[in-house]
């Protein structure tokens, strides 16, 4: 077996971008693992419009967008293996790998990408109560059914969680003929973007109940119907709310959860805000030569920050693998130049500590607010110190916010602590 | 003034929220509220002729690892043709290969837009 300078885990939006990039970098030792038989990963079954807007400047399907980086990828004939499994990534960065060809196998490259993804969140993690009958898909998978395998998951559909994928399945399947009774969200706000509540239900009339949450399954072989019930800013039932819908089929779009067992074999240590890597500005994990991007390291709403993350994360692991070692060892935590911590307000930043010998010009701090802030102000603390403060018109939990940290404001004041916090706005 | 309407932008994943101002005739006297130039395009189509593009899938004849094939008109669609868009969509059936960007339907419904694949399948 050839050894790789380079392997990425997962050949998905992530993958693909970090193996062009790495490549483009003058990294040609390179492979990407897909267990799939076929790149592009949850894109395939993506088939609406809306990704690419930023990083294409067009608009294109999910297909689309992952057929133009597969084609980027063939063309620099960057080695691939699909139906290959990652069984086990070490702290020194071995790979125990599992495919039909070459069957057990292992690799030591210099340096790892993780880019695993995410999985959606089960029935199994929500404590449903009631019946356990068939008809209850997470809304992923009721997309894969329906994109890839070509069946129609149900005719009756309510959906719990207003999650994207469970809007954009509202839309298709009404599209497809089944009637989608209503949305129904545990919180006072949405957790998917304005515009496929828009376009995916307010076109089609679906109604989305907020505070609200399915009390009960009803259905012996098939799902019958579910009691609905409004919950409390704890998430509990409020009694005697008890209304009851006919149904056949329960789509779940409560949430993503980033994939990370292989993370946790190699020793990285996890956030818990985000459940994925704690990384520091260059994307590397606290393993030196581990890198991570996308939603194996925090959910992404929009694939485009997704490449561009991962095209961050493959300039970085290039420069690892150049230099031997990086200039300076990851110092994660306790031995942190500098850590970046969310405020009132903020339910994550990323990254999550600093690196001042590798700081770029500018440096990109994501972040998520709690919840719907409209005319706040994103302030940035550099240790006790108010560094800047930006008015924005809205805020939701939906959609990810940036802040950009200049080199020389950092150069400057050397902070110890970094906090991004949101002060709401006086009435107007 | 004799209309206010307030919209959301979906031209991208932003979500701008856009105030458009409406004379008796249904004429617009002003669009705010947007933050580049697609927000007015949308705005004006969005109180005139609203359009939205359709994607779906066909089904394929001729594989039994590929039932379906993905598809979306070219440009958007006016939003109540759309249903008529979809029965068409829901007649087709393709045989493989398909190449991304290959004409299914030209001129879908008479509405100036093309129906294509969105995926290669050998």
């Amino acid at each position: 077996m050839k050894n790789y300078d380079l392997v990425i885990i997962g050949g998905g939006p992530a993958g693909l971008a970090a193996a062009v990039k790495a490549y483009d970098l003058g990294m040609q030792n390179i492979l990407l693992a897909e267990r799939d038989d076929c790149l592009g990963g949850i894109l395939n079954q993506c088939i609406h419009n809306g990704f690419g807007l930023h990083h294409f400047k067009t608009e294109l399907t999910g297909p689309e967008y992952a057929g133009r980086y597969i084609e980027m990828l063939e063309e620099r004939h960057i080695d691939y293996m699909l139906k290959t499994m990652v069984m086990d990534l070490a702290p020194d960065k071995t790979l125990t790998l599992m495919n039909s060809e070459y069957g057990l196998f292992s690799l030591k490259p210099k340096a790892v990408i993780l880019a695993m993804g995410c999985r959606e969140r089960p029935r199994g993690a929500l404590n449903m109560p009631g019946d356990r009958p068939s008809g209850i898909f997470t809304a992923g998978t009721a997309q894969r059914l329906l994109n890839i395998d070509g069946f129609m998951p149900g005719r009756e559909v309510v959906i719990l969680g207003s999650g994207d994928i469970g809007l954009i399945m509202a839309r298709r399947m009404t599209l497809e003929g089944a009637k989608v009774k209503l949305v129904a969200e545990i919180n006072s706000f949405s957790a998917g973007l304005k515009r496929n509540i828009v376009q995916c239900l307010d076109d089609f009339n679906i109604p989305l109940y907020f505070n609200t949450t399915i009390s009960r399954v009803v259905g012996k072989d098939r799902v019958e119907g579910v009691y609905l019930s409004k919950a409390d800013e704890y998430f509990r039932v409020i009694p005697d709310t008890e209304v009851f819908v006919s149904c056949d089929t329960v789509l779940l779009s409560v949430g993503l959860i980033p994939e990370n067992e292989l993370s946790r074999k190699a020793h990285v240590k996890m956030a818990h805000q985000t459940r994925g890597p704690i990384v520091d500005n260059t994307y590397m994990t606290g393993v030196p030569g581990i890198f991570a991007c996308g939603n194996v390291l925090h959910v992404h709403d929009l694939v485009d920050n997704v490449s561009e993350e991962a095209e961050e994360a493959a300039k970085n692991a290039v420069a690892f693998i150049e230099k031997g070692a990086w200039k300076a060892v990851l110092k994660i935590r306790q031995e942190a130049d500098c850590k970046v911590q969310e405020g009132a307000g903020v339910s994550y930043t990323l990254p999550q500590v600093l690196n001042f010998e590798a700081l770029e010009d500018l440096t990109r701090i994501n972040f998520r607010v709690k919840k719907l802030y409209e005319g706040a102000s994103i302030k940035v603390h550099f240790d006790d110190q108010e560094i800047s403060s930006r008015k924005m018109r809205v805020m939701a939990p939906g959609a990810m916010q940036a802040v950009y940290l200049k080199k020389e404001d950092l150069d400057e004041h050397r902070p110890q602590t970094i906090t991004v916090s949101i002060e709401e706005g006086e009435e107007d | 003034m004799a209309e206010q309407r307030k919209l959301t932008c979906i031209s991208c994943p932003i979500g701008c929220q856009l105030t458009v101002d409406l004379d008796d005739d249904g004429n617009i006297l002003n669009i705010e509220g947007n933050s580049c130039p697609r927000g007015p395009i949308y705005a004006k189509n969005e109180v005139t002729n609203p359009k939205r593009v359709v994607t779906s899938t066909v089904r394929v004849n001729n594989s039994l690892v590929h039932p379906v094939v993905s598809v979306r008109t070219v440009d958007a669609v006016p939003k109540d043709k759309i249903y008529e868009v979809m029965d068409l969509i829901r007649q087709l059936h393709v045989d493989l290969p398909v190449k991304i960007g290959d004409v299914l339907i030209a001129n879908i419904a008479d509405t100036g837009t093309d129906l294509i694949a969105t995926r290669s399948y050998e």
